[in-house]
């Protein structure tokens, strides 16, 4: 507001600047009615206010806005209205409402304030409602629309109808039909133009004009019974709309949760599933995806700032390769040495973790680092009114779907893949084939922790980069992988999914706390029943 | 599986070190020595003397005297019977909560609040009446089968489900992580009844003596004492009975042993049982210790640490757990204190240094060394250093 006000007295005093002397003699039409303002009575101060508005003056809000905030005075000496901004030495700095033309300082108590009442407030709101009816930025026309919604002020209503004709942008032009849809409703009109304007509500359906509809139901007389049951039907059919999107909008953050665990699992699957080793530092990867993130958008904001739109693009092939080096580092000095000793692996990959945990809070410091979201993915979709799915999260979806089939990809089409399979099905046999199954090994190992940094790069958009990131996902990736069954894919994908999905649906009746909780009980029941998870892998390599 | 042969191997070795003919007695007399000196030092010698003993100092003691403890319950199951419990921390907490209730039951109308039958916290979450899981704890007696009969129900309760279905090797070490890691989230939820993210803490007095006097730390401190060498001498006695014989055998060999006849399950359950009881008894005695309980006693990594004081200490072998849990403590105070910033580089470098070159932590690793020795010596090489490094 204050910027505003700077604003408008910077512009104000350059007009004048430039036309003194002419304008002060051609007073405008605002200007004169601006005076009429100097009045005891509320209610003449109230109907000045819509002739305000009614100049259709561009500084019209304006005034009304100063009026509202208390900085439209009466000079004492001569009962001009004028504008006051105070100044630094406290005095105040006059402009002449309307015109702009600089009218000199003044003391404090030189001018009188111009008082306003409840009365003369809500007309200042309607009226300003009605010029942003008219404003150019479609956000502030919607927010208009709205806002005559929830106070159902009528006399908009021949106003709302004008505009809707030449209105052009659709969401507005639907808002505005909701907005006279439900001024009809009250106003005095025959019974087919209420129904219709009751079907016009239905079509819009959102969660707003569920309330209104349910308090209208509630003030109508008992004897419009036909109305009453018409009211009725079309709330009803609201309210199940609306709970559909509910029950949708609880399906896509279900599966915007089981995409951020299959991402942070895939990696897993592929290290303790096909490799047999437990990787405690696998969260620390994720970690270290996402500060890779951080480091590029911070290089492309210092030396590229054309190409910050697009670091997070640059990011994920760069996680990838920093985080998979990191991981054969820790492969070839650490894990190859603790092969068929898993506990033993467990605890060496916990240590790992930790330091690498102190070595990035070291570098980076222990504080929250910030990665910004590009245009592109910020803002939500908006499907209908009261459903809307934000972007990022869709993306989120679609990337951790892309990463699995390009990993199976990998396994089923390349060479690389073949000797990993071999390597996993029968290491000796492997090996006496030709394949240096060391070399698998630690590529293997690459791989994992290479999309776990991509993981990383998904989670920087959705979760604080900070250095205890990884030990968030740790035991939610386990989870999946074990739920889904060890060494097994499509058992991490369902796995991922069915947990993100039933944790979502738990928490509107249990709290976001319990539903993990009885998430992570229900897992621990069901290890019982299937100690090798959904999908298990049947065989003799099993026990091996 | 060349499991076979370890038995043979490593059987002897075993009821050397761990028996009480032989490393226990050392152990239980090195144990006693060190608390009556340290409580003569305390009570005995005045302040100022060189040799007093600071109360702060006996408490401390104390409190690594109840991570050893927890250590002893973490090796009788992962050293003797091959269970890795990565939710040991959960028992641990669940005695400190249990001796917590009856603390803060302890302190009557002397709270904030001043409410003669409410916590603190209850009062100021508006609740009106005590929930029925605090009834009774108010006294010492039925609070201290609680430190008990809780952890031990869980752990029978888990166990029963888990070794039944054949719960083993990682897949047991993830479910009591998360385990732990589902009793974390739920006593940091204030609705709980257990003082959600705070805990439990401002106590005043234990059996009617002042908490913070020099008089109730030394008797708190020799509790611990006497509870670690009863604890020590339980698991001596079941690991040098044919009970413990068969978890061995079940460690190195579980499918074996299970056609042998024994019923693995049920082995694998009462070890599992016995260690948990233990490590509520340590959790009780830590809490009045340390002043505080809270949820964080529960993370999935104060479990994980539990496990490497015993990797470092010795594995199989009960007083390396004891020994590992009061080095890496020890060595945690003193570097959480002296260089913050390193001690996560080097309890993280211990992990990966202890399962790389140690496997046999320092105990287990001991006697191989003092072999070496010899054969050199015999063998009449240059004495140039002996190595005493690792001892």
């Amino acid at each position: 507001m204050k910027i505003i006000k700077k604003a408008i007295l910077l512009l104000s005093t350059l007009t004048c600047l430039v036309l003194t002397g002419a304008t002060l003699g051609a007073a405008s039409e605002l200007y004169d009615v601006t005076q009429e303002l100097n009045t005891k009575s509320y209610s003449k101060k109230a109907k000045v206010v819509a002739k305000i508005a009614e100049t259709g003056d561009e500084q019209a809000a304006d005034i009304l806005r100063a009026l509202m905030a208390g900085d439209l005075f009466a000079r004492k000496s001569d009962k001009i209205i004028v504008l006051a901004e105070k100044q630094p030495d406290g005095g105040y700095a006059l402009i002449a409402p309307g015109t702009g033309a600089a009218l000199g300082t003044a003391k404090k108590s030189d001018l009188s304030k111009v008082k306003i009442n409840n009365r003369v407030r809500n007309a200042i709101k309607a009226a300003l409602g009605g010029l942003d009816l008219n404003h150019p930025d479609p956000a502030k026309r919607l927010a208009a629309a709205d806002a005559v919604f929830k106070s159902l002020d009528d006399d908009m209503l021949p106003l709302l109808e004008a505009r809707l004709k030449t209105e052009e942008n659709d969401k507005v032009k639907s808002a505005f039909e909701q907005t006279i849809a439900a001024l009809y409703l009250n106003a005095d009109v025959d019974f087919a133009a209420k129904v219709s304007a009751l079907h016009t509500l239905k079509e819009s359906g959102g969660p707003e004009v569920k309330s209104f509809l349910s308090r209208y139901l509630a003030e109508l007389p008992e004897e419009e019974a036909e109305l009453r049951s018409q009211v009725a039907e079309i709330l009803d059919a609201v309210e199940r709309r609306l709970s559909n999107f509910a029950l949708v909008e609880n399906l896509f953050q279900g599966l915007s949760l089981g995409s951020v665990l299959l991402l942070a699992a895939i990696g897993l699957a592929i290290t303790f599933g096909v490799m047999g080793v437990i990787n405690m530092a696998h969260g620390e990867m994720v970690m270290i995806g996402a500060y890779t993130t951080y480091v590029i958008q911070e290089i492309c904001r210092t030396s590229f700032p054309a190409g910050l739109e697009y670091s997070l693009i640059v990011a994920i092939p760069a996680a990838f390769v920093v985080a998979g080096f990191f991981g054969v580092l820790l492969e070839k000095s650490v894990i190859r040495f603790l092969y068929g000793r898993p506990l033993e692996t467990l605890l060496a990959t916990w240590g790992v973790s930790l330091i690498l945990q102190q070595f990035v809070r070291t570098i980076f410091g222990p504080t929250n680092k910030e990665v910004s979201a590009p245009s592109w993915l910020s803002g939500a979709w908006e499907v209908t009114s009261g459903l809307s799915l934000t972007y990022n999260r869709i993306a989120i979806i679609i990337f951790a779907l892309c990463v699995l089939f390009a990993l199976m990809l990998v396994l089923k089409k390349t060479l690389f893949g073949l000797q990993m399979r071999a390597v996993t099905q029968n290491r000796q046999m492997a090996r006496s084939m030709g394949v240096e199954s060391a070399t698998v090994d630690s590529l293997t190992f690459g791989l994992g922790s290479g999309i776990a940094g991509m993981a990383g790069v998904a989670l920087s958009q959705i979760d604080n980069v900070s250095p205890n990131l990884g030990q968030a996902y740790i035991i939610d990736s386990f989870m999946v992988v074990v739920f889904g069954g060890v060494g097994n894919l499509w058992g991490t994908l369902v796995g991922a999914g069915s947990l993100g999905i039933v944790n979502k649906f738990l928490e509107p009746y249990s709290g976001a706390v319990l539903a993990k909780i009885l998430v992570l009980v229900a897992i621990i029941l069901f290890i019982q029943k299937r100690p090798r998870g959904l999908f298990a892998l049947k065989g003799r390599s099993v026990e091996g | 599986m060349t499991s076979q042969n370890k038995i043979t191997e490593k059987g002897p070795f075993f009821s050397l070190l761990s028996g009480l003919p032989g490393g226990g007695k050392a152990f239980m007399g090195i144990l006693l020595t060190a608390a009556c000196l340290t409580l003569a030092g305390n009570l005995l010698i005045p302040e100022g003397h060189a040799l007093h003993v600071p109360t702060y100092l006996v408490s401390l003691m104390g409190k690594y005297l109840c991570y050893a403890l927890l250590a002893l319950s973490v090796d009788l199951i992962w050293g003797y019977c091959g269970i890795l419990s990565l939710g040991h921390g959960a028992f641990f907490a669940l005695g400190g909560y249990a001796m917590g209730m009856y603390l803060m039951r302890q302190i009557g109308d002397r709270g904030v609040y001043g409410n003669a039958e409410l916590p603190d916290f209850m009062v100021f979450l508006n609740w009106q009446e005590l929930p029925w899981y605090w009834y009774g704890m108010d006294n010492a007696f039925v609070a201290a089968i609680m430190v008990m009969l809780v952890p031990g129900l869980l752990a029978f309760i888990f166990g029963w489900f888990a070794f039944r279905s054949r719960v083993t090797g990682v897949y047991f070490s993830i479910i009591t992580q998360a385990m732990t890691y589902a009793l974390l989230l739920a006593f940091f939820r204030n609705d709980m009844g257990f003082g959600g993210n705070n805990g439990l803490t401002d106590f005043k007095d234990i059996l009617g003596f002042d908490l913070r006097a020099d008089g109730t730390r030394a008797a708190l401190f020799a509790g611990s004492v006497i509870a670690l060498a009863i604890g020590y001498l339980i698991c001596a006695f079941v690991t040098q009975s044919k009970f413990g014989r068969v978890l061995v055998a079940i460690r190195d060999a579980e499918s074996r042993a299970r056609f042998t006849g024994y019923r693995v399950e049920y082995y694998k359950l009462a070890v599992f049982v016995i260690s948990a009881v233990l490590a509520g008894i340590a959790g009780a005695f830590y809490v009045p210790q340390v002043g505080i309980i809270n949820p964080s006693e529960f993370s999935p990594a104060n479990s994980i640490e539990v496990v490497i004081w015993v990797a470092i200490g010795g594995r199989g072998t009960l007083w390396g757990a004891v020994l590992g849990a009061v080095l890496v403590n020890w060595g945690k105070s003193y570097f959480t204190g002296a260089f913050p910033d390193l001690w996560l580089y080097m309890l993280g470098g211990l992990f990966v240094f202890s399962t790389l070159l140690l496997p046999k932590g320092i105990v287990g690793t001991a006697p191989d060394v003092k072999r070496w020795l010899q054969e050199k010596m015999s063998a009449g090489a240059d004495a140039g250093e002996p190595k005493k490094g690792e001892a």
